[in-house]
């Protein structure tokens, strides 16, 4: 009987090299199989298939599935990983686990051809192990998708409030992209810092990118203005397209003393005028 | 001045002129602002002071007391004819009034110390030079 339970070991010992060659065939019968390369697909299936005879030989095959941190486990993270930056999809990640199935169940139907009972028990085994082996690599392929997600969202957020010294004392702040409460506070505390950190009595708000101005984006508006007049210093907002100006009107947002100007353009002149200097067009030369 | 504590720690308000220096180096409680907003009244109207500088860079932390506070203080100096401004406010500050909803509308701000003395200097120039010119 203590050789029938530790069944599924033994013959993961004995049969390593036939499973790996079996489920090679089955994995490259697949769908994309030309989407990974063929020895990098066989030296994974190499690994998974020796990391797991050997889980088996020291522990309970039962334990493999639960216990965290087994290098098993590692090995399988570290592959959904790496299938969700190449572009797979959760399926086919999956897949490459529970196509292991096929040939297992071969050789088991195989080696207990006169055993119902232990065919029935040691199925049950592999199938809940392989299972949980399954589904724990979907879990750490959406995970490092949800990193990849937390990621771009952070770059994004970054790339897209970048504070620009136009002139001495003139700032200009092209913003791109929906205004919400997070990324105003973002966009809010990198203008302050910046006009504390180059001395600008002027900053020029740029809203070209900006796709609608509803009553909340202008209240967020508003208030990165207040907190910059606050500072002492004055904000223009420029590139007002024509819708935005009609929505503006009838949503009937309020922009109070803001000087608002069309062009980015005629805000630098505004500008300039404010600090006591002048563009003059020179004689064309030549 | 029964309050030893109170009386110990006193924002001290610094004729220059005929302006008048506030510089907040301390934290503000409650109390400071208050005595504050009492002295500075009382100063303006002694000394006849034509423009007040408030100096708050060191003020980190604000409550919407405090906030509220300030502002008063500003349009308090104003109604007794004195060119309020409000300098070297921090980001972490500007963003805290902002989103208590206190914008301090009507008080003049600016950068620092220096932009707030001329910005002083140029509203007076602009409208108040005969009115000052002859008590000086």
């Amino acid at each position: 009987m203590a050789e029938l339970n530790t069944g599924l070991a033994s013959i993961l010992r004995r049969h390593e090299t036939r499973l790996l060659a079996d489920w090679m065939s089955e994995l490259t019968k697949g769908g994309r199989s030309g989407a990974i390369d063929k020895a990098e697909l066989e030296e994974q299936a190499r690994t998974f298939v020796r990391l797991l005879t050997e889980a088996a030989q020291t522990d309970a095959l039962e334990d493999v599935g639960r216990s965290a941190g087994g290098p098993l486990r590692e090995m399988l993270a570290t592959l959904s990983a790496s299938r969700a930056r190449q572009g797979f999809t959760p399926t086919e990640t999956a897949t490459f686990v529970f196509s292991f199935k096929q040939p297992l169940f071969a050789l088991l139907r195989e080696t207990y051809k006169q055993d119902a009972e232990g065919l029935a028990r040691e199925s049950w085994v592999a199938t809940t192990l392989l299972d949980k082996l399954g589904l724990f690599t979907v879990e750490a392929f959406q995970k490092s998708r949800e990193g990849v997600i937390m990621r771009q969202q952070r770059d994004l957020l970054e790339l897209s409030t970048p504070v620009v010294a136009l002139w001495e004392g003139i700032l200009a702040l092209p913003l791109i992209g929906t205004l919400d409460s997070e990324r105003t506070q973002v966009v809010m505390e990198s203008l302050l810092d910046r006009i504390v950190e180059t001395g600008a009595s002027i900053a020029i708000i740029d809203i070209t990118g900006v796709p609608t101005v509803d009553t909340l984006v202008a209240q967020h508006l508003l208030k990165t203005i207040g907190a910059a007049r606050l500072m002492g210093a004055e904000c223009i907002i420029s590139g007002i397209r024509p819708q935005i100006a009609q929505t503006i009107v009838h949503l009937g947002v309020e922009l109070g003393d803001v000087v608002t100007k069309a062009t980015l353009a005629s805000a630098l002149v505004v500008a300039l005028e404010r600090l006591g200097a002048s563009i003059v067009h020179s004689a064309p030369r030549g | 001045m029964a309050d030893d504590k109170a009386a110990g720690d006193r924002i001290p308000i610094l004729k220059m002129g005929e302006f008048l220096l506030v510089t907040i180096q301390v934290e503000m409680h409650d109390h400071l602002v208050m005595t504050l907003q009492d002295e500075l009244t009382h100063s303006i109207v002694k000394h006849r002071a034509r423009g007040v500088l408030i100096d708050i860079s060191a003020l980190e932390i604000v409550d919407s007391f405090i906030g509220r506070a300030l502002g008063d203080i500003a349009s308090m100096a104003r109604i007794l004819d004195a060119e309020t401004v409000v300098v070297g406010m921090r980001p972490a500050v500007a963003i805290t009034l902002v989103e208590l909803g206190l914008s301090l509308p009507g008080v003049r701000t600016a950068l620092n110390a220096e932009r707030g003395m001329a910005l002083i200097r140029q509203s007076l120039g602009a409208s108040g030079r005969q009115v000052g010119g002859g008590s000086s």
